[in-house]
């Protein structure tokens, strides 16, 4: 019996489409073209297993269109708003993702964006790089000292709880606000907050890690802002949704919000033009997972899922 | 009482300004770094007791010996005194003090900065974002190394070295160091010392420098010690631009040998070598080590205490001789 057909939208890492070549009849992506819903379809004829990334949508048209034999999609990440789940559980597909993996990488991520906001790095890099260094001074670029401050955690999950870790090597008091407080061996002398106003008048340094959704868009408005003391720096590694950029923009303006980093964004790949403009932000463009590291245990992980679901197996990442 | 009568050269930290004008009868520079001619001239004028000074005033031998007599104490801003000719000083009488310990953790914060930008090829992502990225990018596409997990070199385990260390922990890194003897082990908390830089180098996938300059020390880091270093390691250099031999470190950088490299100083600064602003596996920034409002008034008031405690016929605190 020959192997069972694997369709891969995208490049993956080389040790992960070696993995997917060994044990599949592999169809691998050759350009890392954006493919849509028309492209995964035409190349599906006879495939076992769809292995897709967030950027494609499949909706519900697509997934009703998939052939018969397909009896598992794979999404090379940990979110699937980008998969109608409801069309997947009517064909009776199961849906396996990539939770936990990228957990450290996030964390390091959000660490760094805040040194780097704090710190004024973005402006400092391209002083040097235009050739506009002069010369060192008492008060050139003057920053915001991130050891010994106090960082505010907006979701206390995983990459919360990493990114805690992180920040007492630097000798920083954690809060968080979280939908409930954790138990001690999680909490680690964290301080939990269970109302807005407390948390925020908490935070020097205010990180995001919350859930997207309805629920938490534009969580961080106008009015949650002017809950920060003024001269707070403010990071999103979580989900562009959960800011509202325009009165972000307007806090950096005015001074109430000293310096941000970005590393994702409400609408993205497009960003909001007023951040373009500004100095004291850090953009990233969404690589919090963008690792060698963590995205060679997310392709193990989702090909994990895969083969136990075509083993007939209920894995432990399978969603929805 | 009396004030004691003070020059400051350059323009310092508000906060830093207004305790040297409420403590001494203070002559402040608050626009321009007063010229070397403008020091002698403003401390003879003023006939100061005291000058304040930081790495920009080159405290060379005839700079010394044009010193009015009234002058006994010179407090420089900076841990730093490669710009101070310190024999000539000691010759003349005067005391010179620097300003250590207060500037640990700004400089470990952004030593601990750069190896998080360079791992994770900071720079580069924030030119896509300023070009105006407008793409998703594929899951192998311009992938970094993670920091969390490796092994870091830190080479000179004093209170800079040490407060590296202690921030690495908390990405579960495997601390190595390496230094002129083992330091106590309550100071060590788990590094793990490495009697030589040779036997150092092969064992660090990242590393980061805390040597202090000098000829013992200069291009610490060449193209043999580079060599050494595990193919796709990371280099860090906060700490003096003289450890490192550019030109090895370029062609390191060229050939992947490294991965990527965090500078804060330059061996020629702030000329320099611009085919380093070439490269996209770099991360640079203009010797801002100390560079937050907290520190640098920390800085400044302890150069401040410094001639305060001299003047007043005290022992300094932090003097570079005694």
């Amino acid at each position: 019996m020959g192997k069972p057909v694997l369709l891969v939208t995208r490049r993956l890492p080389p040790a992960i489409e070696a993995r997917a070549t060994r044990d599949y009849d592999a169809r691998l992506s050759l350009d890392d073209a954006p493919v849509t819903g028309a492209d995964i379809l035409a190349r599906a004829e006879g495939a076992s297993a769809v292995l897709c990334c967030p950027a494609e949508r499949l909706d519900g048209a697509t997934i009703a269109a998939l052939p018969d034999t397909v009896r598992v999609i794979g999404t090379f990440s940990v979110g699937f708003d980008h998969i109608d789940m409801a069309a997947a559980r009517r064909r009776g597909i199961p849906v396996v993702n990539t939770p936990d993996v990228l957990s450290v990488a996030t964390a390091e991520c959000a660490m760094l964006l805040i040194l780097a906001a704090a710190r004024r790095a973005g402006e400092g890099e391209r002083m040097v790089r235009a050739g506009r260094w002069t010369g060192w001074t008492p008060t050139q670029l003057l920053g915001i000292q991130v050891s010994g401050r106090r960082l505010g955690i907006f979701g206390m999950g995983r990459i919360g709880r990493e990114l805690g870790a992180m920040a007492r090597g630097f000798g920083m008091a954690v809060h968080y606000r979280n939908r409930r407080r954790l138990p001690p061996d999680l909490e680690l002398g964290a301080a939990f907050h269970d109302t807005d106003e407390g948390f925020l008048a908490a935070c020097d340094v205010l990180s995001l890690h919350a859930p997207g959704g309805e629920g938490t868009r534009h969580w961080l408005d106008a009015r949650r802002i002017g809950l920060l003391p003024r001269g707070a720096v403010v990071v999103n590694t979580g989900r562009g949704t959960l800011v509202d950029d325009a009165a972000l923009i307007a806090a950096l303006r005015s001074g109430q919000i000293a310096a941000a980093g970005l590393d994702v964004y409400d609408g993205e790949p497009l960003v909001n033009a007023g951040y373009l403009e500004l100095e004291n932000v850090v953009l990233l463009p969404h690589q919090g997972s963008g690792t060698v590291e963590t995205r060679t245990a997310m392709g193990n992980l989702v090909l994990d899922g895969i083969d136990a679901v075509l083993a007939g197996q209920v894995p432990d990442n399978v969603v929805g | 009482m009396t004030k004691h009568r003070l020059v400051v050269a350059r323009p310092v930290p508000h906060a830093v300004t207004e305790r040297a004008q409420a403590e001494f009868d203070a002559v402040v520079s608050d626009r321009a770094d007063l010229t070397p001619d403008e020091v002698i001239h403003a401390l003879t004028e003023h006939q100061a007791e005291a000058l304040f000074l930081s790495s920009n005033l080159k405290l060379t031998s005839a700079l010394i010996a044009s010193l009015p007599d009234s002058v006994r104490v010179a407090a420089t801003c900076s841990v730093g005194f490669d710009h101070i000719d310190v024999p000539a000083a000691k010759a003349r009488g005067l005391i010179v003090t620097n300003t250590p310990e207060v500037l640990t953790d700004a400089t470990a914060d952004l030593a601990f900065m750069l190896v998080l930008c360079a791992c994770r090829r900071a720079w580069e992502y924030v030119q896509v974002m300023r070009d105006g990225w407008n793409r998703s990018f594929g899951m192998r596409e311009m992938l970094g190394t993670q920091v969390s997990g490796k092994s870091i070199g830190i080479v000179g385990f004093g209170r800079i070295g040490r407060a590296v260390a202690q921030r690495a922990r908390g990405f579960n890194m495997k601390v190595f160091y390496t230094d002129v003897a083992r330091v106590a082990p309550e100071l060590e908390e788990g590094a793990v010392f490495v009697p030589s830089l040779h036997e150092l180098l092969p064992q660090v996938q990242v590393l980061s420098l805390h040597a202090p300059g000098g000829a013992a020390t200069d291009k610490l880091m060449n193209a043999e010690t580079i060599g050494l270093l595990p193919r796709g390691a990371v280099l860090v250099n906060a700490a003096r631009g003289s450890l490192v031999d550019e030109d090895a470190l370029i062609a390191a950088l060229q050939s992947g040998h490294l991965f990527a490299a965090g500078l804060d100083v330059f061996r020629n600064e702030p000329g320099f070598d611009t085919r380093l602003a070439e490269l996209p596996n770099v991360f640079l920034t203009p010797h801002m080590g100390s560079a937050t409002l907290e520190t640098r008034n920390a800085m400044g008031f302890r150069a401040l205490d410094n001639i305060a405690a001299v003047l007043d016929g005290k022992p300094a605190i932090d003097p570079l001789w005694t």
